[in-house]
């Protein structure tokens, strides 16, 4: 579904990454992992084309990235739900709004999936704070929401950034269980994290290829993960 | 199916979606604050300020075009002469009148005519018949015309003391700058249409660089640009076509409000609309519409080339 070949990118004439060879295929479950600045955020954001690959090829749904237009794009990320570190919500709309937002933007009446929306949120542990605005959540109920706006449009890849950054430990796994249940139902998963606890914790659950940037590129991670 | 309605179809379309509208992607654009005054206020003053340039523009014309054609059909001939010729050289200049063909009529001025021309400059007490004032005849072409040229040989001749005046002389310049006044008034509606627009650019970037994370998320979400595009042209649209209809309405309601030609004779006081000129105005709203569309349009669009 997502396929980078031999790609790099640099900013301002410094090389970030380089060389890097990934596929995601379905039901594949990954784990990124590396210090902080390595370039796991930067990796994810070439991923879903947000950053463009100054060299190698990046290949999403079969097509090269750079045969795909602004409009392909959109239409592409309705495919691949991302949980960002800081979340990104729209502040000024109730967290059923933003979870919803994906389908407002792809022209589905939310109205029309309010049932599974019920469903979704009561998945996720928000319904009692449905009509909350986001700056009223705390950080788990925050990226919870973010896992929830991630999947509402049932991506075929989950894409998430430091998922559990903000979060302790009991809510980091209550996090974990939901991406593995995902990953179950056909999912690909990737996760950027510097939490090798988590890692070891998910490797009991699910058979998950851990990879680790280091100098720039990209390789597996150790036995000891 | 040809390019032209290929165009007009998406151009229609695009009208349509702005006129329905969506709620529920209005929604996500939050309230741009001082960027929605902004907009009103400056659709409604420029609204106004364009009803006055539009009266100005039809009013000169009306003025243009009846300085041109009520007086390019008469002339006068002022008779400058000892009292003791006066009478018999304004006979002899009616008799050469009533001669030439394309004279409708002639006739010379009474005292109390004469009087009431001097009356601004001299007062109403002015003794006319004392004073050795030109005797004025006035000459009322017929719709053919009289040749001038051989009138005025003709008069130079037989009524030595005769000046013939076709008007042609202070007529032109007039007409002229009627003219210019009309061009200046279309001139004044183009560089409002241009300020609205740069304005509204303005207020429609404020606002984008307000919402760029707004923007952001929704490109991350899988909106497409036009969605996003929609939810601000929409909103800033609306925004102008109100402020513009309400600086309309104050903008006619000033120009009714104006003293009329016949309280207070003077040039300006035929400032205004006459029949028909008064619906002249009811466009402004909608130009101001699509100005404010384009504008806002134009401005998301190279917004969202920043954004990935």
């Amino acid at each position: 579904m997502i396929e980078l070949r031999g790609v790099g990118y640099s900013y301002s004439g410094d090389a970030l990454l380089s060389d890097i060879s990934l596929t995601l295929a379905p039901g594949s479950f990954h784990f990124l992992t590396g210090p902080s600045g390595a370039g796991k955020t930067t990796l994810l954001k070439l991923c879903y084309l947000e950053l463009k690959s100054t060299s190698g090829q990046v290949t999403l749904f079969g097509r090269p990235a750079q045969e795909i237009g602004r409009d392909g794009i959109a239409r592409i990320r309705r495919r691949i739900g991302v949980v960002h570190q800081d979340c990104r919500f729209l502040d000024h709309l109730p967290v059923l709004d933003n979870i919803a937002l994906p389908l407002t933007v792809a022209g589905h009446p939310p109205e029309a999936h309010r049932e599974e929306l019920g469903e979704l949120l009561a998945w996720v542990g928000l319904e009692a704070r449905a009509r909350a605005l986001p700056p009223e959540l705390s950080g788990g109920e925050r990226q919870r929401a973010a896992l929830a706006r991630a999947i509402v449009m049932s991506p075929d890849v989950i894409l998430a950034d430091e998922p559990t950054g903000n979060l302790d430990w009991e809510m980091s796994l209550r996090l974990l269980t939901l991406l593995t249940e995902l990953n179950r139902l056909g999912k690909s998963v990737l996760i950027a994290t510097h939490d090798l606890n988590l890692i070891r914790q998910a490797k009991t659950q699910v058979a998950a290829r851990v990879l680790r940037i280091r100098n720039r590129h990209l390789v597996a991670a150790g036995a000891d993960l | 199916m040809t390019r032209l309605t290929r165009r007009a179809q998406r151009l229609w379309r695009l009208v349509w979606a702005l006129i329905k509208g969506d709620p529920r992607a209005d929604r996500v654009v939050p309230p741009t604050g001082f960027t929605a005054w902004l907009t009103l206020f400056t659709a409604g003053a420029m609204a106004f300020l364009a009803v006055f340039a539009l009266a100005l523009s039809l009013a000169t014309g009306r003025l243009a075009d009846r300085w041109a054609s009520e007086l390019a059909q008469s002339a006068t001939i002022r008779i400058s002469a000892p009292a003791e010729q006066m009478e018999r050289q304004t006979e002899a200049a009616l008799r050469i009148l009533s001669q030439t063909p394309g004279v409708a009529e002639a006739r010379a001025l009474s005292p109390d005519e004469q009087r009431a021309l001097l009356e601004p400059w001299f007062g109403a007490d002015l003794p006319v018949d004392s004073l050795p004032i030109p005797q004025l005849i006035e000459v009322i072409e017929a719709r053919r015309g009289f040749a001038a040229e051989g009138l005025r040989l003709r008069l130079r001749a037989e009524v030595p003391g005769a000046v013939f005046d076709d008007h042609t002389r202070w007529r032109r310049p007039l007409v002229r700058a009627a003219g210019r006044l009309r061009s200046l008034g279309w001139v004044s509606i183009a560089l409002i249409t241009l300020t609205t627009a740069a304005m509204i650019t303005l207020a429609a970037n404020a606002a984008l660089a307000a919402n760029a994370q707004v923007i952001g998320v929704l490109r991350l979400v899988g909106a497409r640009d036009t969605y996003i595009a929609r939810a601000f042209v929409r909103r800033f649209t609306i925004r102008a076509l109100t402020g513009a209809v309400a600086g309309t309405l104050a903008g006619m309601a000033a120009i009714w409000a104006l003293p009329s030609a016949e309280e207070a004779s003077g040039f300006l006081t035929g400032l205004g609309f006459a029949g028909a000129g008064w619906l002249a105005p009811l466009p402004i709203p909608l130009l101001a519409g699509g100005v404010a569309f384009w504008a806002t349009r134009g401005a998301a669009f190279r917004a969202l080339k920043d954004v990935t």
